[in-house]
């Protein structure tokens, strides 16, 4: 019977979870458009969009040249190293680009604002907000939900883009691989609606996910250091494995007419 | 309308816990209403409910005439710019100095010129002795400074009604001495409705025009601070000189010493 009991209060939970961040959604959206909006939107894009370029970046760096030197060996085998361009850039256009760079933004910038908006509340700040007369929601999560939408595309391109340069500095720079060879057979392969635009679909959906769960984690996490840690860990974890899951269901819906 | 708050028949539970059973509480308009009770009898609780940040199991909570659990959002946030709430722990902005801590609610709230903001910022930190801090970063202060700061803040917007929480807790005695003078002074001058949540049996006694005295869950005792100071109820008079024995107990719910020590982990 407890058994039962704790399912039924987890099931419970977990769908009065669900109506909360419904709830927190629909006021987020409706949120932002003031001017005073617009000054906490830009302070959030430069903490959470430009603060997370120096990771992004070498990341995607060391990324696009692993990549470039494992399909240049495997290419080699069949004589195919001219293909290299075109199977670094589709890669990190349609799955690296995104998924790598929603995981480290789960791990940068959505692990950050669970734990602000976690100590906010713990520190009875989010408290003094509402009895100020100012709503929580649209002063510290709107703009950071906003912020978090829009930069992601921008990183997940960015990623690419640094990537496809890691790429060809290991292919043509260090392996001997004809660069105008490597240029065009990108051009060649990669569509810019279905490649580039899906990739930047991918992103948005990743980051409205990611930011979701990190400020629903943070808006109603247990206001002590635990409740915060964990509310932290569930952030990163919950973000990435929705990133995964996620990626399969999108590709398979852009990608799998065969 | 003589009661600014009007508390009717008000229960609230914490789990099966009554934290207030079935309460009438009258907040005098343009009066200073102290609060007392010994610690965990939900008097922070009660501005909480007064706030509407909770809400009651059932009876009704009357603000300036509105019920305030019927409210929508908008119609309570917009309540709440009227209101002042000073917190135990302060609750400044972390992220901003002093200065711009105090400065939020009016750029918020009001479309003053930035020279207008900065005079009323200064006047406001001024009257809590804390001018010379302006430029200062919150972690800079102390608990006691902070919370001076939070009261500066707490009146930027002349609120009607001001609810204080542990005003005097970590001030030290000249600043006590000057914050009852405020509480005082804003409450002459302004005609503002003041509730003061404290243990200072003495400092808010002074101030106060009427004291309730709550004790689980009932309010013990109702009046001005001579008819309270003078009760012949034990448990009001052993709260209100600081006794050990009596009827209010120093420990929470426990059960026998001897047989809790005794029993297994």
């Amino acid at each position: 019977m407890n058994a039962i009991t704790q399912l039924g209060s987890q099931f419970i939970h977990t769908i009065s979870g669900l109506g909360k961040t419904a709830f927190m959604l629909l006021y987020v959206v409706i949120g932002l458009p003031t001017w005073r909006g617009l000054t906490l939107f830009s302070k959030q894009l430069y903490f959470i969009g430009v603060l997370s370029l120096p990771i992004v970046l070498v990341a995607a760096l060391f990324i696009g040249m692993v990549l470039g030197l494992q399909i240049f060996n495997i290419l080699s085998r069949f004589g195919a190293t001219e293909a290299l361009g075109q199977a670094v850039s589709l890669s990190l256009l349609r799955e690296l680009g995104p998924v790598i760079t929603g995981l480290l933004f789960a791990g940068r910038a959505g692990s950050a604002i669970t734990a602000e908006i976690g100590l906010m509340k713990s520190t009875e700040q989010l408290s003094s907000l509402e009895l100020m007369g100012v709503d929580p929601l649209k002063y510290v999560v709107a703009p950071r939900f906003w912020a978090g939408l829009v930069s992601m595309p921008f990183l997940a391109l960015m990623f690419s883009a640094v990537g496809i340069w890691g790429g060809y500095l290991v292919g043509v720079k260090w392996l001997g691989l004809y660069d105008g060879a490597f240029w065009m057979n990108m051009q060649d392969a990669v569509s810019f609606s279905e490649d580039v635009i899906n990739g930047a679909i991918k992103s948005i959906c990743f980051a409205f996910v990611v930011i979701l769960i990190a400020v629903y984690q943070g808006y109603e996490c247990y206001p002590n250091s635990e409740g915060i840690s964990r509310a932290t860990t569930r952030t990163v974890v919950l973000g990435s494995l929705s990133i995964l899951g996620l990626d399969f269901l999108l590709t398979a819906i852009m990608f799998g007419d065969f | 309308m003589q009661h600014h708050i009007d508390i009717s028949a008000m229960t609230f539970r914490r789990g099966s816990r009554a934290i207030f059973d079935n309460v009438d509480i009258k907040i005098t308009r343009g009066k200073i209403t102290a609060i007392m009770g010994p610690s965990g009898t939900g008097k922070t609780t009660l501005l909480r409910l007064i706030a509407g940040q909770l809400r009651p199991e059932s009876g009704s909570i009357h603000v300036d005439g509105d019920e305030i659990n019927q409210l929508n959002r908008s119609d309570l946030y917009q309540l709440r710019k009227r209101m002042g709430v000073l917190f135990q722990s302060g609750a400044l902005f972390t992220d901003m100095n002093v200065f711009h801590n105090v400065a939020f609610p009016l750029k918020t709230h009001t479309s003053l010129s930035e020279q207008t903001i900065r005079q009323l910022v200064l006047m406001k930190l001024e009257c809590v002795g804390l001018r010379g801090a302006h430029n200062l970063m919150p972690n800079e202060l102390s608990g006691g400074m902070q919370r001076r700061v939070a009261l500066a803040r707490t009146i930027a917007l002349d609120p009607d009604l001001v609810m204080y929480d542990e005003p005097f807790a970590g001030q030290d005695p000249i600043a006590m001495d000057v914050l009852v003078k405020l509480i005082k002074e804003l409450n002459q001058s302004l005609g503002l409705t003041s509730i003061v949540v404290s243990h200072d049996v003495h400092e808010a006694a002074s101030i106060a025009d009427e004291i309730y005295v709550l004790s689980q869950g009932k309010v013990l005792a109702h009046g001005t601070p001579s008819e309270v100071m003078n009760s012949t109820d034990p448990a009001v008079s052993q709260f209100m000189h600081g006794k050990f024995d009596g009827p209010v107990a120093f420990h929470f719910d426990r059960s026998d010493y001897a047989t809790d020590l005794m029993s297994q982990p």
